[in-house]
């Protein structure tokens, strides 16, 4: 059998989810590397349909669990499904998504396997290691390179000895490769005996869906307060993101004064946002907020401290009292709307 | 109802040191405290023990200088707090961390529910509750953002899953890892400031220390520490290199910057 990278796929509504994309984009590129074939495994109901696709865009071998118990996303039944195909097709390296469903179903996979898994990885990669204790090298080993200890510390990890070796990786990182109708490859359709208990023990009673309130994840702009800003400079903040059509952010000693609602928050104890723009005010960049927007694509920072850690990270730095710079830019912003009325 | 708390003492990270050298953090560079996230396990444990009775235990796996977190936590609601601590369980990953709670936890006995964190504010994994989990053989539920209902053998709670909210009925012993904002039957949960007869009570408390050798009845100790780790950090470096070069204006000319910056980038 061909050794083997496999990604663990995810679908919704019927869709292949464009983050599973990237990673057979990004599977094919560590296969290629390491004289490996790609794998993808998809399980659900309805879903032996999406075989060809994933050939398309880079899979040499489908695996499909379709089952009319798996329909609804399950932990248990679906944690018995991945274990099962990757124990019976001993794959060197399984990807998944490092999305809620792929960090609590991996590592049970993973645990049940009783092999390594990274979590978070912002890349993957192939090469080789020679272990420093024993001599021994390693040949075409994954390379699984994430952030750590608060975002600060970037980590390569590997998994010498045991198989498969595991990784969540990042969405949204890589492209999606291109569809390519005349690839083929071999489907194989499984069927996992699912017991009762792992089908009771958690049961899904409503599946929601609802747009965010406050969507920082896919806004293109961000205007974020810190402890610099106080209630009163909140207000400009919020009336610069509504002018510039982007959403407020905050830093946690804002949240933390109770200036703004958890869910404003960005860092490490909030979210991980990368709009084109991100507009920091009186936010000092601490490492805890730094990790959450330094892959924005371009940071403006309004800051009366010259020293500010936060100026390390802009491409723009404003050293002054934000409530001079700010009225004055609202007031610019709002002249230049007038004429146009846009 | 017997309650497991998996509480990770962890660093300061906007003060520690890292020694970049051998990919280690300096844990002699700041205190340990719990991990921000176990709070909110803490204050939900406290109100299914008043809703149910019962004992909270919490689990730890630190160096001996977490007791101070530990007695923050007995500070906290915590009745009895377990530091797993030895040179055997240094330098665990997920999996032999993992492997090393669930370990105490079978020794404790039994259980009808493990709280936890969803994350590590230093490791950022979110994967030591499923593993524990998994180890265990109860099923669980990640990033969980309300528990709406509380029974003896089974619970409803709603998971964050990014684009939907997933409600979800647990079948107890379970583990579940709690998220934020955090709702407890209809309530919204924040971690409380202990009182300060809780602390000077704390102070005095006891904390069970357990080595690798307590252990050795329910677990196999070759799963412990980095012999029972499958992962090897081989290299590290900073990451906040951002090779940003801020172009720096004073005071009020900054304005003009800031417009000419966002007509460049078409937003005006």
């Amino acid at each position: 059998m061909a050794r083997t990278v496999l990604v663990y796929v995810e679908v919704s509504d019927g869709k292949i989810e464009d983050h599973s994309l990237e990673l057979i984009g990004k599977a094919r590129e560590l296969a290629t590397k390491g004289g490996m074939d790609v794998g993808a495994l998809v399980v659900g109901h309805g879903v032996r349909e999406l075989a060809r696709e994933l050939i398309y865009r880079g899979a040499d071998e489908v695996h499909v669990v379709d089952d009319p118990r798996l329909g609804t996303y399950r932990l248990l039944p679906y944690t018995k499904a991945v274990a099962h195909v990757v124990g019976a097709t001993s794959p060197e390296v399984v990807l998944f998504s490092a999305t809620v469903v792929g960090r609590e179903l991996a590592p049970r996979v993973a645990a049940r396997l009783r092999t390594g898994i990274t979590a978070d990885c912002t890349d993957v990669d192939i090469g080789s290691w020679t272990d420093p204790l024993s001599g021994r090298v390693y040949e075409n080993i994954l390379y699984q390179i994430r952030p750590t200890f608060g975002g600060e510390i970037m980590a390569a990890i590997v998994t010498p000895q045991h198989r498969p070796q595991m990784a969540t990786v990042r969405p949204g990182l890589f492209p999606i490769p291109q569809r390519d109708e005349t690839r083929s490859g071999r489907v194989v359709e499984w069927s996992v005996e699912l017991d009762e208990d792992s089908l009771d023990s958690i049961e899904v009673l409503e599946v929601r869906r609802e747009m965010r309130k406050v969507d920082l994840k896919s806004a293109k702009i961000i205007v974020s307060g810190g402890r610099g800003a106080g209630p009163k400079g909140f207000e400009l903040v919020r009336e610069l993101a509504k002018l510039l059509g982007g959403e407020v952010g905050a830093s946690r000693a804002a949240v933390d004064a109770g200036w703004i609602s958890y869910d404003h928050q960005v860092g490490l104890t909030g979210q991980t946002v990368k709009p084109d723009i991100y507009i920091a005010v009186g936010i000092s960049g601490a490492v805890q907020h730094i990790v959450g927007m330094k892959d924005s694509k371009i940071v403006i920072a309004i800051n009366k401290d010259p020293e500010a850690p936060i100026f390390r990270v802009a491409d723009y730095g404003i050293v002054g009292d934000l409530f001079v710079v700010l009225p004055k830019l609202i007031e610019k912003l709002k002249q230049g709307r007038l004429p146009g009325g846009s | 109802m017997n309650i497991v708390v998996l509480i990770k003492p962890t660093p300061d990270i906007t003060k520690v040191k890292f020694d970049i050298e051998k990919g280690t953090v300096n844990r002699a560079s700041t205190n340990l405290e719990i991990n921000p996230f176990d709070l909110y396990a803490i204050e939900v444990a406290k109100r299914i023990k008043k809703l149910f009775g019962g004992t909270i235990v919490s689990i730890s796996m630190a160096p001996p200088q977490a007791e101070v977190a530990l007695r923050d936590a007995l500070a906290r609601g915590v009745d009895r707090a377990i530091l797993l601590s030895d040179r055997r369980f240094a330098g665990a990953d997920t999996l032999a961390t993992s492997y090393t709670l669930a370990s105490a936890i079978r020794k404790l006995g039994s259980f009808d529910i493990i709280l936890c964190g969803e994350k590590s504010v230093d490791g950022d994994t979110a994967h030591v509750g499923p593993e524990v989990a998994e180890l265990l053989r109860v099923p669980h539920a990640s990033f969980v953002t309300q528990v709406s209902r509380f029974d003896k053998d089974r619970i409803v709670v709603e998971s964050d899953y990014g684009d939907a909210y997933y409600e979800i009925e647990l079948r107890l012993p379970a583990l579940v890892a709690l998220s934020r904002p955090l709702m407890f039957l209809g309530e919204t949960v924040e971690p409380s400031i202990p009182k300060v007869g809780d602390v000077l009570r704390a102070r005095r408390a006891k904390i069970e220390v357990w080595s690798a050798d307590d252990l050795k009845d329910v677990a196999d100790l070759n799963r412990l520490g980095i012999l029972g780790s499958p992962t090897r950090v081989v290299k590290s470096y900073y990451a906040l290199e951002s090779g940003r070069e801020a172009k720096v204006v004073r005071g009020i000319e900054g304005v003009s910057t800031v417009l000419q910056a966002l007509k460049e980038l078409g937003v005006l």
